[in-house]
């Protein structure tokens, strides 16, 4: 299933451009090289896909989300969850 | 498993929303004109849709047709063709992204040509590629690059890498598509019934809602960019609705936590950096698009896979099996369980048809969720 389900940048590597994200405490890396240099900073809230940073989305906004998804999350077992949180499960879509 | 809608989402804090926008949606569609028709592009608003039982929360007069935002779905089997071939290069480790594996070409999948020998690995991230061509320098790696507007920056990041790293092993063969383009064709069709559009989250994320604007204003169908959970796509059904009562007829962004009218300009300009329109793509089951894909500028031709191995490339364009109404579906003229081989030959473990073969395939889907109906 193809979800967005906002992490938070817990770690930027400056020298790879590549930064650490947190996605609903599943750590993983994933590049800036689509973001302008600066415009992300640790703390913030993203989204992400297939690897890359696709954009910010607002603290608020972020949180009202992850809330939505701990509940369809808890509705899913186990390896459907680790699928649904690391988008490994075929979304190359739009 | 027995899905049942109760163990779906009766103990979400989103249930009550989810029922008020359902009985908001009820009330509103009682003043409609006419039944309505809404096409949701992306097929993760097919998998959402399906998968909690939407359709079933919607009275007679909404219907929905479910589109081609399907980059899987959409590939048509020359494309396919090409990848078996220059994986069953000697010299090649051809990857691509995950839900390439088990799509039909005409000599059979990828996952059929790894059974053959070839090298074929499927990655979270084009970005691997990097890492499997230090680890095979005497190997061509080459990206099989699938997806609409959404992947389309990332390829060009990977491209970005490849020439500042100086890496002389690694290539791409491009299949990006865009949505715009066959939203057009769809709409050109005399026995089009499109009344609306629930617009892309991902696409949009990367494009910004900007690129539907002619929809509203040209062609007279109102869109709403959605996000993909449940609420969200009740809540953009709703302002669907609401614009056929008020007789408007508009652009709206019901994701807006995440898309801007502008989208993310810095990777549009790496799109535009290295991508060019392609003169036609021929979609699964649509035909022939003009301008609805990308190809890799001329400056670019070392790195192009199509270029450097055009000689082993089939070139025959391939239709699709004669009983498989993938067309039709993505049109919106048919629905899965009307092809004679839904759920019978053509299941999600032998697809026959693309729509079979994503999960995000209005059959797949479907197939799955359908006892939700």
């Amino acid at each position: 299933m193809c979800l967005s389900i906002p992490s938070k940048v817990v770690q930027i590597d400056e020298q790879t451009n590549i930064a650490t994200v947190d996605t609903m405490g599943v750590q993983r890396e994933a590049s800036l090289d689509l973001m302008a240099e600066g415009d992300v900073a640790i703390g913030d809230y993203v989204l992400i896909h297939i690897g890359f940073i696709m954009n910010k989305i607002d603290e608020e906004d972020a949180l009202a989300s992850l809330e939505t998804y701990k509940e369809i999350l808890t509705a899913m077992d186990e390896e459907e969850r680790q699928n649904a949180i690391l988008e490994a499960d075929r979304c190359e879509g739009s | 498993m027995g899905l049942e809608l109760k163990n779906l989402y009766n103990d979400f804090r989103d249930a009550k929303t989810i029922k008020a926008y359902a009985k908001l949606i009820a009330q509103d569609a009682k003043k409609l004109p006419r039944p309505i028709n809404i096409m949701e592009v992306c097929g993760g608003h097919t998998h959402t849709i399906m998968k909690y039982g939407i359709l079933q929360l919607l009275p007679p007069n909404i219907k929905f047709i479910h589109g081609p935002g399907c980059p899987v779905c959409v590939m048509p089997k020359e494309r396919v063709d090409h990848a078996y071939a220059l994986a069953m290069q000697k010299d090649v480790i051809l990857v691509t992204l995950g839900d390439m594996i088990k799509v039909p070409g005409s000599n059979g999948s990828l996952q059929d040509a790894r059974a053959k020998g070839a090298d074929v690995r499927f990655v979270y991230s084009p970005m691997e590629c990097l890492k499997i061509s230090k680890e095979n320098p005497t190997k061509r790696i080459i990206f099989f690059a699938i997806g609409f507007e959404t992947t389309t920056p990332m390829t060009a990041a990977l491209l970005e890498q490849v020439i500042k790293q100086d890496i002389h092993n690694i290539l791409v063969h491009i299949n990006h598509v865009t949505v715009p383009e066959p939203m057009r064709v769809l709409l050109s069709d005399d026995e089009c019934n499109i009344d609306a559009f629930l617009g892309p989250s991902h696409v949009s994320v990367i494009s910004g809602s900007k690129i539907y604007e002619e929809f509203p204003k040209k062609w007279g169908k109102p869109v709403v960019v959605s996000g993909f959970e449940p609420v969200d796509v009740m809540e953009s059904i709703s302002m669907v609705v609401k614009q056929f009562v008020e007789s408007r007829c508009e652009l709206e962004v019901q994701y807006k936590r995440a898309v801007t009218y502008d989208g993310n300009l810095n990777a549009q300009k790496l799109i535009a950096k290295y991508f060019e329109k392609a003169p036609h793509f021929r979609f699964r089951g649509l035909g022939d698009i003009p301008e609805g894909g990308l190809k890799l500028k001329k400056e670019y031709d070392k790195y192009n896979a199509e270029v450097i191995y055009d000689a082993i490339l089939p070139k025959e364009e391939i239709d699709d099996h004669k009983l498989c109404k993938c067309g039709e579906i993505l049109k919106g003229k048919a629905t899965p369980p009307e092809c004679s081989i839904f759920g019978t030959a053509c299941k999600p473990n032998t697809p026959i048809g693309s729509c079979m073969v994503s999960s995000e395939g209005a059959c797949a889907a479907y197939y799955k969720y359908g006892n939700l109906l």
